[in-house]
């Protein structure tokens, strides 16, 4: 997702407007948009407070600034500095954090991001993005240039299986049709659960939606439809529940009297184990891998 | 002065209605207004131009900033006198939006000068005339941001950016050397390659012909509470209120010495 990322913002290099600000990251991948852009690309050393808040002025003279680490240095670390000189402000800075949930895997907790969007949304004014394929980064910069407003924009591995044939970018979007139960995805990880379940028989096969971004238009009426008819939704998100987007869409169904007999919600759990690997191994310790996803979904709806 | 008043007429009239805001307000806050406030003048009225732009990292010498503001016709007294009220955009550190003289809410210390290196960063991308000046506190220099900000303004040599610190030498709860060694802060700055001034924060002339000058960082040496006796280098000015025999007090000390300076001029 990081190289369709910055080619996609390469190609948007000639806006006089564009200035990419990075926390010294970006070896082996950012090189090209640092060619392209010249003096407009700034490496802003370690020192994510400072990069944020200098985002936040270049953006008060109208230009148009995108800040860039690794999600957890991203927002984490300078979350005073989004909230009084971006958030407050509402000024349009582009805040790109790469590997959002378990994505820098071994390198362990102090690199994940299991709570980055909700306490994001905390704050006034800012949208999150979460491109769940490559295809939507593509769609995603293109529009981001035209956001009025501070944007997260969490990357993640894209995870689009062969077989998948994917609907235009929409922030709510059903990948798979079936007369099973009702799923919804946020992020990357809907690829490999959307793989899964293709392979399922028409009955039992879920109806699978993303979502991409938060905080979320209303639902679609397919959406609200499949809830309906299944009476029950499960949500996942390589998230922790508090803030996640399962919390968001109960109370919203709550509110709208639109809430299924049946909710469940898999959300990221830390460290189960207290042991650390890849991203899939702390999806499969939390129940966030196809396998787990399907198997509750399936036999229990 | 276009209106008539010389410049020590405006610094009197300042210094008087700061006290006022403050007392009927029944805020503090008070010490550490003092000690900014001649910077503050001297940058508006001698120093600024039309695109220039200042960014008040020591919040909470908001008042200071206010009335400066309302010294140059940009916030009119039916607005100051809403200083501190319920529904006021004129809250005790500065508002992000309303007072279009004002680019940005301060109060957390130490991300001012980030701000303004934006700004100034911005104005050299786009070919663009003028100045960022940027007044933090000494107390301020605690954050680590404030070091991030002074490493990256000197490798990208905004030399349009003039940061101004008001050393007056206290801090919240303790004295500035006492709590987080500052000094020798000028030798500091001037390490990472920053040309520094020091000038003595409340002479006008030598503080206003300092950021003219060309300087990159210009450490005004100020008292907490200027001008007010009881208030003068005292810690506890940062957060008290003023009872009614203290303002009436500070009001004939500084009209007194209005009336002394004036008489030595003349």
């Amino acid at each position: 997702m990081r190289n369709v990322f910055r080619d996609s913002l390469v190609a948007q290099a000639a806006r006089p407007e564009f200035v990419f600000l990075t926390g010294d990251l970006g070896f082996m991948a950012l090189e090209p948009l640092r060619a392209a852009l010249g003096a407009r690309f700034i490496n802003a050393g370690v020192a994510e407070q400072n990069m944020v808040s200098v985002a936040a002025g270049l953006a008060k003279v109208g230009l148009r600034p995108w800040a860039y680490s690794i999600a957890p240095f991203l927002y984490a670390r300078p979350f005073e500095q989004i909230r009084n000189d971006v958030c407050f402000h509402d000024l349009p800075v582009v805040l790109v954090g790469n590997g959002g949930g378990y994505g820098y895997g071994v390198m362990g907790g102090t690199h994940h991001a299991l709570g980055d969007y909700g306490a994001l949304l905390t704050l006034p004014n800012l949208r999150v993005f979460i491109p769940a394929f490559d295809e939507d980064v593509v769609v995603m910069v293109g529009r981001l240039f035209e956001e009025p407003h501070p944007v997260y924009l969490r990357l993640g591995v894209s995870e689009k299986p062969a077989s998948l044939g994917l609907p235009p970018y929409a922030p709510w979007r059903r990948l798979v049709r079936g007369n099973g139960p009702c799923l919804l995805v946020a992020g990357p990880l809907v690829g490999a659960i959307a793989g899964a379940a293709v392979a399922l028989d028409e009955e039992t096969r879920p109806n699978i939606w993303v979502l991409s971004e938060l905080p979320f238009p209303p639902p679609p009426p397919e959406f609200h439809a499949d809830v309906r008819r299944a009476d029950s939704l499960m949500v996942v998100e390589e998230h922790v529940a508090a803030g996640g987007v399962g919390a968001m869409l109960a109370l919203h169904l709550l509110g709208q009297g639109q809430a299924p007999r049946r909710f469940r919600h898999r959300a990221a759990l830390g460290y189960v184990s207290g042991r650390y690997g890849s991203q899939q191994f702390h999806r499969h310790e939390c129940g966030l891998d196809p396998e787990s996803v399907l198997a509750d979904l399936i036999t229990t709806s | 002065m276009s209106d008539g008043r010389s410049f020590d007429d405006i610094v009197r009239e300042a210094r008087l209605r700061l006290l006022r805001m403050h007392y009927e307000s029944g805020v503090g806050h008070l010490g550490g207004n003092l000690s900014a406030l001649d910077i503050l003048l001297c940058a508006y009225h001698q120093v600024l131009g039309p695109d220039d732009v200042f960014i008040l990292s020591k919040g909470h010498a908001a008042g200071a900033l206010y009335v400066t503001l309302s010294t140059k016709g940009l916030v009119t007294d039916d607005e100051l006198r809403q200083f501190h009220k319920d529904g006021t955009l004129f809250s005790g550190h500065p508002p992000p939006s309303g007072i279009a003289a004002i680019p940005f809410a301060t109060g957390s210390l130490g991300h001012g000068l980030s701000l303004a290196s934006g700004m100034a960063l911005g104005k050299k991308l786009k070919g663009e005339p003028g100045r960022v000046l940027c007044l933090t506190s000494d107390g301020e220099w605690n954050e680590g941001s404030c070091w991030e900000a002074l490493a990256f303004l000197v490798t990208h040599r905004l030399d349009n950016l003039v940061l101004i610190v008001d050393a007056n030498g206290l801090q919240g709860f303790g004295r500035t050397e006492d709590v987080l060694r500052l000094e020798p802060l000028a030798e500091k700055f001037a390490g990472f390659g920053l040309r520094t001034i020091e000038v003595d924060g409340h002479n006008h002339e030598a503080l206003s012909r300092a950021l003219r000058g060309g300087a990159g960082a210009v450490i005004a040496r100020t008292i907490k509470g200027k001008g007010v006796s009881f208030m003068e280098d005292r810690m506890e000015w940062h957060y008290l209120p003023l009872k009614e025999a203290q303002y009436l007090q500070a009001v004939r000390e500084l009209e007194g010495a209005c009336a002394t300076s004036s008489a030595t001029r003349s």
